[in-house]
């Protein structure tokens, strides 16, 4: 009896032990170089529906890609979501009001600091602690750099999924389209040998495998 | 194998060899075999029938129990139903035949009245009369004076009579009219009577209803308590049927706290956080449960606190005061959780037609934002179950009560049912073990049909040596 009393304290006790965050963090990378502001539209969509399935304790937020993107100045908008149901749905109004402002009104960069930017994703989600971490890239993934800017660094994406989402074919692609298949192999070998999950999804009306 | 078939250069040969040395080594060893079959099989068999005894005895003191189990249930039960019965009659009799010496009274009272109003009403004859003297006097006077003045006379006392018939017949009337008044004034006493005796009437009737009632119980009672077969019988089947009621009616109650838990477990995490789990489970729906489990218990202690359950006899044996007082709290503590439960289920309203909006908000759906005019009625229908539903699970403490007692009587038959069939099944292996013994010595002697079936020659023929010398003895 004795025994049984003390296996089942056990059994409490194990049920009710930390079982490590389930919570989701995402870190969504907008690219406002050149043309591709103009796709800021749908990444706002895709931003609605990302706020649409984040829940309680979530983390999100919203950064820019420009010439220097390792820094918190690019990011427009971020909140960690409170666990009350009613803060939360605050805060997502909040934050979806913040991105129409920042679409409405953003500028186009003359550069492209996508490693920069993943660099932030990466710091930012680790700071946070979220069990899933997701860093979306909004973007055509041509990376292009001032000079000076040194990127040629390993990431560390251990337990990141990393999506590359509205991924354009640029005016040279169409001349020779093995550019644009090399970009994508070299931006999925390069997630792929930091330890991170690497997807594409091209096709935005077909979002709901996205988180 | 190849050791077996090599002991001698044809391997057939050896195969034979080996084959008449098995069979000669069964063979003597046949009736130590059988001996050891026989003693086998009857240790099983005996062992089976001593088990299937031990499961069976078992089985008695089980049927035995639940049997105590039962006339103790019912015996209880049927002193509260006589308990009842008697607290009726007691108030009957407080209430209507308590006051019996006032209605006593005022029947003596109308009576009375009524003695009084007659004697008043007697019909009183008129006055016989006058004038048949006052002629004869008259007469008498006119033969000895030898007057012959008569007619004026008799004249003048035509009119007095006339007069005086007249004045005797208005008295006349008037004292019938009196009379008729007093007859009148009569009736309400009489209506009065009729309606009090009608009453007394109505409740002897009750009370002899309810006498007829106790009798019936105090035989039933008095049946349970000499522990009648009928009487089990009875008691059995209305357990049977009292477990299957409450079952049933448990069941709509747990549909009743489901719904109570799906209106609040939303707004609870309002109050204690969405994410946080407990065991694995929401801290959100685990309050949520507590609340609907705190207002089971409460009611339950407010029905024993009542004393229309008897779950805890500890509270049915409190002083009076006491229970009173206990059933106040917990009513108001009922009060209090469904007051807040009512507030949740407003809040569940509220915070569903937020995330209805911020959903609509970031579809782009401007036209889903829009409020409903009827939102009220939702709203506050949601508002009612959710102060209601405590309430109504409050009852949940009779059937509760009704399953748990009678679960007791349905687990034993079970367990009798149970144990009866291992019983049987006990003595069939144990019969099995024997026909099984038998079987075994068969086969044991099936390869030896050779040896045997010359056992069975050389015995006839010994038979038949012996027949022959007996019957050359005899000649």
């Amino acid at each position: 009896m004795r025994q049984l009393a003390v296996l089942m304290a056990c059994a409490m006790l194990a049920s009710c032990g930390q079982q490590g965050p389930r919570n989701t963090g995402v870190y969504m990378l907008l690219d406002t170089s050149g043309t591709y502001r103009e796709e800021l539209v749908k990444a706002e969509q895709i931003i609605r529906y990302t706020l649409s399935h984040l829940g309680e304790t979530d983390t999100f937020a919203v950064a820019r890609i420009d010439t220097g993107s390792f820094s918190e100045k690019d990011i427009i908008a971020k909140a960690s979501f409170d666990d009350r149901p009613s803060a939360v749905n605050r805060q997502k109004r909040v934050f979806a009001q913040q991105i129409a402002d920042f679409v409405e009104s953003a500028n186009s960069s003359p550069y492209t600091d996508i490693s920069g930017g993943i660099l932030q994703a990466v710091e930012y989600l680790n700071e946070k602690g979220t069990g899933n971490k997701t860093i979306l890239i909004f973007s055509d993934l041509k990376e292009d750099l001032e000079e000076g800017y040194v990127r040629d660094f390993d990431l560390e994406l251990h337990g990141f999924d990393v999506i590359a989402l509205n991924v354009t074919k640029l005016r040279s692609d169409n001349i020779d389209p093995r550019e644009y298949l090399t970009r994508l192999e070299e931006w999925q070998g390069r997630v792929e040998k930091a330890g991170g999950e690497w997807r594409v999804i091209n096709d935005l009306d077909g979002l709901d495998g996205l988180l | 194998m190849a050791f077996m078939l090599g002991i001698t250069p044809w391997p057939v040969a050896s195969a034979l060899l080996w084959i008449i040395l098995i069979v000669s080594a069964l063979y003597l060893a046949r009736a130590t075999a059988h001996k050891a079959i026989q003693a086998m099989a009857r240790a099983l068999h005996r062992g089976f029938r001593t088990a299937s005894k031990a499961v069976a005895r078992s089985q008695e003191d089980l049927a035995a129990r639940n049997r105590d189990v039962l006339l103790a249930a019912g015996r209880e039960a049927k002193e509260r139903v006589i308990e009842r019965e008697f607290d009726r009659i007691n108030d009957t009799v407080r209430k209507d035949l308590g006051n019996y010496s006032a209605l006593h009274r005022s029947l003596d009272e109308s009576i009375k009245r009524i003695e009084d109003d007659h004697q008043q009403s007697v019909n009183v004859p008129p006055d016989p009369p006058g004038w048949v003297e006052a002629v004869k006097a008259i007469a008498k006077i006119d033969e000895r004076e030898g007057r012959f003045g008569v007619g004026n006379i008799l004249s003048d006392i035509h009119k007095s009579l006339v007069k005086a018939h007249k004045e005797a017949m208005t008295a006349y009337v008037s004292a019938s009219k009196q009379r008729h008044q007093l007859l009148k004034g009569m009736r309400p006493d009489w209506r009065e009577i009729q309606k009090t005796l009608s009453r007394v009437g109505k409740n002897v009737d009750s009370l002899l209803a309810r006498s007829v009632t106790i009798d019936r119980l105090m035989q039933e009672y008095e049946d349970i308590v000499r522990g009648h077969d009928r009487a089990v019988s009875v008691l059995s089947s209305s357990s049977l049927v009292n477990f299957f009621v409450s079952a049933l009616v448990l069941t709509v109650a747990i549909g009743g706290a489901a719904i109570n838990f799906s209106l609040i477990a939303r707004p609870m995490a309002e109050m204690v956080g969405g994410t946080s789990l407990i065991g694995g489970y929401r801290t959100a729906d685990i309050a949520a449960l507590v609340i609907i489990m705190v207002e089971i218990s409460m009611g339950l202690f407010l029905m024993e606190s009542l004393r229309i359950t008897r779950l805890f006899p500890v509270i049915g044996a409190l002083p009076d005061k006491v229970r009173v007082r206990m059933a106040v709290i917990t009513f108001t503590i009922l009060f209090l959780l469904a007051s807040v439960e009512a507030g949740l289920a407003y809040m569940r309203e509220v915070l569903l037609h937020d995330e209805l909006a911020t959903s609509a908000l970031l579809r782009g759906d401007a036209s889903a934002t829009a409020t409903n005019e009827y939102l009220w009625i939702t709203t506050a229908a949601q508002m009612g179950m959710g102060f209601i539903l405590p309430f109504a699970l409050t009852f949940v403490a009779i059937p509760l009560e009704t399953f748990v007692h009678s679960l007791r009587t349905v687990l034993g038959l079970i367990g009798i049912a149970l144990l009866r069939f291992m019983s049987l099944l006990l003595r069939l292996l144990g019969n099995a073990a024997l026909h099984i013994g038998a079987l075994l010595e068969q086969l044991y002697d099936l390869p030896l049909f050779v040896p045997l079936w010359l056992e069975q020659k050389m015995g006839q023929s010994a038979d038949g040596k012996g027949r022959h010398a007996l019957s050359g003895e005899i000649r």
